[in-house]
């Protein structure tokens, strides 16, 4: 790497400029073709029952409307599915949840069209719907088989235990809340060929679900992606219908169509975060060595499968977080009931898994009247035999003991115990509360065959190079991270590179970008096509000015001269030298045997921890983040102002899924809330008044691209602090029992206040 | 007649579109696609833009809460046409400070941004001034955690002089727009709004919850009457005896005001709505639209206000607390405006709080709020109003508990005494902003909270960075 290399270096994002001018297209912004017909859907108005009929005469006769289409109008397979295909992409007679798509509006305009299908009045026959974990249980309602990961001998370990500690938590929805709802438009192209611009993280499904639906081959289907305004997970799975049903339209009528939902339908009829039911059971020692672990994990999978099941492993994959537990008996199962169905959303399941544990290790520390730093350091995975996962994955040089007592140091930990004790004994109405916050998460795709990508590198003869790589941009960065790995590789700046909108015609058969895997896979791969290139290149080179050559600062350098970048590609493609290449790349040595519950599922882990401090009101149960200190794990960061941004950006979002996000739904499984005005995400006014983040230096990881770790998800689970901070706050109120629903509202904050403080 | 603007210093016309058209669907339709559709109800900010009101400022809205014949004769500039000579500094410093991700939001907030800069009174502003932290308040971003944001803000409030805007004010006027139909009407006298309502047009003013109706709920109304232009309606006047508000001053205006004149206003200010909706929001269209929360309500009931109101036979004054008549009713005559609040000098001594309680500190609609005034003479109880929003079916006062506290000591036993009666006052039900336990429960502890506030210091201001409604 030379010294003016783009990588390792703070830049702004690539499209920073676009942004900030609203120049930066999405898929709403992109200039709409002649003849576009706009799509709008007549849906569900019920959460169960039956379709018994469907008038659509008044639609059709509405103004503007082209076309109106039904699950007969599909000329393909009607069901679509990540990996089980269970969801008609437009339903009935079976009504599988309230707002189900039951027929897609073709108009000349997005008003007109939404104004045809709301005169649809569909005639049904309403069945009670299940809506709770504990009712899909109680009449054995799942989706797909329980998974089990099980070792050691619990029974011994709970005969050996001190004492014991058990419990259930719940943790709650959350919508994702990208600020561009879902977008699609197809456009018919020759030969029956369909291009489709989705916001979608996952392009080739997309592609493979639109050709399934039409009847038609993959190479017909293209599907680019300009960028998403945020995805979070819940373009994974959840964009490939509106990408169908664009392309559906496009197929039957000739014209370009065009679906974007508003807020309101966004929320209401895609799914969104898991809910969790877990019962726990704790074995531990007098001085809170966990000895065994007992959890029954229960998920609100909603109505189809969808991504339920891998959410549901990763759950149990983190249930020990950063710990050692001897002996485990864990279990999950999804349930299935009459909601949108749920899906991935940042964490994939870690975070629910996670609250488990930590509710354990906060209630052991209550328990032996010990701060929860204490408990969660003597609990760390360590050297032999205390370093290996509950799946049997070996925990090589855990990093989060040094990680925790740099940031205790750091962020002044011992002193600040102090100080919240001088005023929480000060203070009747106002307490406060700290919780350091170990997180540790394992990085790859639990399906394994996911783990794998691929680019395209196209270096012109001008020295200009278009990058092309499987991964889609949503705001993480990725693509600033690509161009930057590229412009290295050529020693270019990173203006030189121009990253192209993701397009399935330039990398097929991509995995989804998700599982904070983006940067780690198709690095990978952009870094592999970017050697082959150049070491063609180079061979030119040579013949000029001899071995060995650099690449750096826009120039090739050897011991008998220098070339421009921009000569030597000239010269190359006189000499008629390729200048293209692809790129692949897949994660070596992991796998996983769900029946057996063992294996190597994740490449790596990366590590995080957080220094929490609160201040709560006993009046009103509001709170305030007083002080967030996070040091954070991302191997060598390769930009390290993208990855702050990750983390800052991460923790937010966790907390308002732990405190102020609330996804409520009424008796008839409609959504109530279903725009900002009702479903609170943070806003600046909760940012913690000093928020101090740092990334761990020195922390290089092998076998990755350029030493760096994944960063998307791990963070989220920092704010699981917020909650142990919250909880010693709450306890200094009183002597009361202690009990904190999530999400921690004023509401239920005030309730745990009152109930603590022993009011009547 | 066809409706002018200039967006982006480029001049349209437009004409046969429904009054109701919203300047965002409008916009976008344009292809001026800087501004985002992100919630169309004005609680996410992507579609914020700069508005130029007509004093010539510059005023950062919600453009779909905006409708397309009330910016007539205005300037609008988009984050593209900020850019037009090169990045404009609020755009300058999100680049910088890594203020974007997925870019969404950011044209919104480029638009808050950019109006905080050209506020030259926030050129000193520290960086937990009250004020920053509103700026932002209408501006929601998924990705970033809003730390670089703020930085950003903080870096360029106040530091730009210069209006993006010609120095002209752009001409004001009446607007007269008709289309397929239906009318809309924008007087700059009184008088003609008065004949007009008499005549049984829709009153809207910033339209901040006439244009929820409108996007949500797809209402049309076939003759809508604005009262923005009404010079009368927007002044604010205070006298020996009081203050005089209009009914059109645009709530950002009124919070400025009100910091020194009526604090007790201010404070509730500061967690009403968001910049965003205060630039259009204003005090008659929040008292006449009669929600049970209405958080200014609450604080106009505590101080004894009095409305004006006036039709077209002539003016009357009804006192606040005969002004709510029931679930989203008033003593509104059908021809009927509010014309001003008068709010009365309240005795030095007399003690006064505001209190709001939602799940989001900012830009949320609340569980309860309170407002409440105490004077103690000869250490008892001489004058008490207790006020509050989200408890009934209207704001009210809680009488029973009032009488309770009147005469008695201002204590801890007194009160201990008297909150049952809250009880006895207020039936509050459950919903999805909070349940019944939850409100009774705030309802007793924001009493609790005020005698604890009234035992310390005077009156102070909500700091920033507070934990809650309730000073620490």
């Amino acid at each position: 790497m030379s010294a003016s290399s783009p990588l390792h270096r703070s830049a702004p994002h690539e499209s920073a400029v676009g942004h900030v001018t609203g120049r930066a297209r999405f898929v709403d912004d992109l200039p709409e073709p002649q003849g576009l017909l706009h799509g709008a859907l007549i849906r569900s108005p019920v959460a169960r029952g039956r379709l018994l009929a469907l008038d659509l005469e008044p639609v059709r006769r509405a103004p503007g409307v082209e076309a109106v289409l039904t699950a007969a109008d599909i000329p393909g397979d009607r069901f679509i599915g990540p990996l089980v295909h269970d969801e008609p992409l437009l339903g009935g007679p079976e009504l599988l949840f309230h707002g189900q798509a039951l027929a897609l509006v073709l108009a000349r305009s997005a008003e007109q069209a939404r104004a045809a299908a709301r005169l649809a009045r569909p005639l049904v026959d309403e069945q009670p719907p299940v809506l709770d974990i504990e009712e899909a249980i109680t009449r054995g309602r799942f989706h797909g088989e329980p998974h089990r990961i099980a070792r050691g001998d619990l029974d011994a370990a709970f005969a050996r235990a001190a004492f014991v500690v058990e419990g259930e938590v719940r943790s709650g929805g959350q919508d994702h809340f990208y600020l561009e709802t879902m977008a699609a438009l197809a456009l018919p192209e020759e030969d029956g060929a369909i291009r489709i611009l989705s916001s979608t993280q996952h392009p080739t499904e997309a592609q493979k679900m639109a050709a399934r639906v039409l009847g038609r081959p993959a190479h017909l289907v293209i599907c680019e992606v300009p960028r998403l305004g945020g995805g979070f997970g819940g373009k994974e799975s959840q964009a490939t219908a509106p990408a169908c049903l664009a392309a559906l339209g496009a197929a039957h009528t000739g014209r370009p169509c065009k679906l974007r939902f508003d807020r309101e339908e966004d929320m209401r009829t895609t799914g969104g975060r898991h809910p969790f039911a877990s019962r726990y059971r704790a074995a531990l020692t007098s001085d809170g060595l966990l000895l065994g672990l007992y959890a029954r994990l229960y998920s609100d999978g909603g109505c189809t499968f969808d991504l339920s099941l891998p959410v549901l492993d990763r759950a149990l994959f983190h249930l020990d977080n950063a710990y050692f537990i001897e002996a485990v008996d864990l279990e999950g199962r999804v349930c299935h009931t009459d909601k949108p169905t749920n899906t991935a959303f940042r964490g994939f399941g870690g975070p629910q898994g996670m609250v488990v544990i930590e509710a354990v290790m906060r209630e052991v520390a209550r328990r032996l009247g010990r701060p929860t730093e204490e408990i969660r350091r003597r609990n760390y995975y360590g050297p032999p035999p205390r370093d290996r996962a509950p799946y049997g994955q070996a925990i090589p040089e855990p990093r989060i003991a040094a990680m925790h007592e740099a940031l205790a140091r750091s962020a002044g930990l011992e002193q600040r115990r102090a100080e919240v004790a001088a005023y929480n004994a000060s203070s009747p109405w106002f307490k406060r509360g700290l919780d350091l916050q170990p997180v540790k998460f394992g990085i790859s795709f639990t399906a394994s065959l996911l783990n794998q990508a691929g680019a395209l590198v196209l270096v012109f003869a001008d020295g200009s190079v278009q990058l092309n790589h499987g991964g889609t941009e949503m705001g993480q960065g990725l693509h600033s991270k690509m161009r930057a790995v590229a412009a290295d590789a050529f020693g270019l700046p990173a203006e030189a590179v121009r990253v192209m909108p993701t397009s399935t015609e330039k990398v097929p058969n991509t995995s989804p970008t998700a599982a904070s895997s983006g940067s780690d896979l198709n690095g990978q791969a952009v870094a592999q096509a970017c050697a082959i290139v150049r070491e063609r290149m180079e061979a030119v080179a040579a013949e000029a000015i001899g071995r060995p050559v650099r690449f750096e600062d826009g120039r090739v350098l050897g011991p008998a001269g220098a070339l421009s970048f921009a000569e030597l590609a000239s010269r190359c493609w006189a000499r008629q030298v390729s200048l293209s290449s692809t790129g692949f790349y897949a994660t070596p040595g992991i796998g996983y045997d769900r029946a057996a519950g063992q294996g190597t599922p994740f490449f790596y882990f990366a590590y995080g921890i957080a220094l929490v401090e609160v201040e709560l009101c006993g009046l009103t149960g509001e709170h305030r983040l007083r002080r967030v200190d996070i040091l954070h794990d991302v191997g060598d960061s390769l930009l390290p102002n993208i990855d702050r941004g990750q983390v800052e950006g991460a923790f937010v979002q966790g907390y308002g899924w732990l405190t102020g996000e609330q996804v409520i739904f009424d008796d008839r499984g409609a959504l109530r809330t279903r725009g900002p005005s009702t479903y609170k995400i943070p806003s600046a006014g909760d940012v913690p008044l000093a928020f101090h983040v740092e990334l761990l230096p020195h922390a290089a990881q092998g076998s990755t691209i350029g030493g760096s770790k994944a960063v998307g998800e791990p963070p989220f689970m920092l704010a699981i602090g917020v909650v142990g901070a919250l909880e010693e706050a709450v306890a200094a109120f009183g002597e009361g029992p202690l009990r904190l629903e999530l999400p921690a509202t004023p509401e239920a904050l005030l309730d745990a206040i009152e109930r603590r403080r022993g009011v009547p | 007649m066809a409706l002018h603007l200039n967006v982006d210093h480029r001049d349209h016309e437009v004409h046969d579109l429904p009054p109701e058209t919203t300047l965002l669907q409008w916009m976008r339709a344009q292809r001026l696609t800087a501004p985002k559709e992100g919630c169309n109800e004005g609680d996410c900010g992507a579609c914020a833009v700069l508005l130029q009101d007509e004093q010539g400022r510059l005023r950062a809205v919600n453009s779909c809460l905006v409708l397309l014949p009330m910016v007539h004769g205005r300037r609008v500039l988009t984050a593209a046409g900020l850019a037009r000579n090169g990045l404009h500094p609020a755009q300058a410093a999100l680049v910088a400070r890594s203020g974007s991700q997925c870019g969404y939001c950011t044209p919104g907030f480029v638009a808050a941004l950019a109006e905080a800069a050209h506020r030259p009174e926030l050129a000193q502003a520290a960086p937990d001034d009250a004020r920053l932290h509103d700026a932002l308040s209408g501006n929601l971003c998924r990705c970033t955690g809003y730390r670089p944001i703020q930085q950003a803000l903080h870096e360029v409030a106040g530091t730009c002089p210069e209006s993006p805007f010609p120095s002209t004010p752009p001409p004001g006027g009446r607007v007269e727009y008709e289309a397929l139909g239906r009318r809309f009407l924008a007087p700059t006298e009184l008088d003609e709004a008065l004949r007009a309502l008499a005549d049984g047009a829709r009153i809207v003013h910033g339209a901040t919850d006439l244009g929820l109706s409108i996007n949500l709920r797809h209402q049309t109304y076939d003759h809508m009457i604005s009262l923005e232009r009404i010079d009368a309606l927007h002044r604010l006047e205070s006298t020996a005896e009081g203050h005089r508000i209009g009914a059109g001053v645009p709530l950002a205006e009124l919070e400025d005001w009100s910091a020194d004149q009526v604090p007790v206003l201010h404070r509730m200010l500061r967690y009403f709505g968001s910049r965003l909706i205060k630039n259009r929001a204003t005090l008659g269209g929040n008292l006449a639209n009669a929600s049970p929360i209405g958080d200014l309500a609450p604080v106009l009931l505590a101080l004894d206000a009095r409305l004006h109101l006036r039709s077209h036979r002539g003016p009357r004054v009804v006192p606040i607390d005969h002004f709510f008549r029931g679930y989203r009713q008033t003593a509104l005559e059908a021809d009927e405006l509010i014309e001003a609040v008068q709010v009365p000098r309240a005795a030095a001594d007399t003690r006064m709080s505001a209190f709001k309680v939602s799940r989001r500190r900012e830009l949320d609609i609340c569980a309860v709020s309170a407002a409440f005034a105490l004077r103690v003479e000869e250490g008892r109880v001489a004058h008490v109003r207790l006020a509050y929003g989200g408890m009934a079916a209207t704001p009210a006062r809680a009488l029973r508990t009032e009488a309770a506290l009147l005469g008695r000591p201002w204590d801890a036993a007194a009160l201990r005494e008297a909150l049952p009666r809250l009880d006895d006052d207020f039936q509050p039900i459950d919903d999805h902003r909070g349940s019944a336990l939850f409100r009774r429960r705030l309802a007793r502890n924001l009493l609790l909270g005020f005698q604890i506030e009234t035992a310390r210091e005077a009156f102070r201001p909500l700091p920033s960075g507070h934990v809650a409604t309730v000073l620490p």
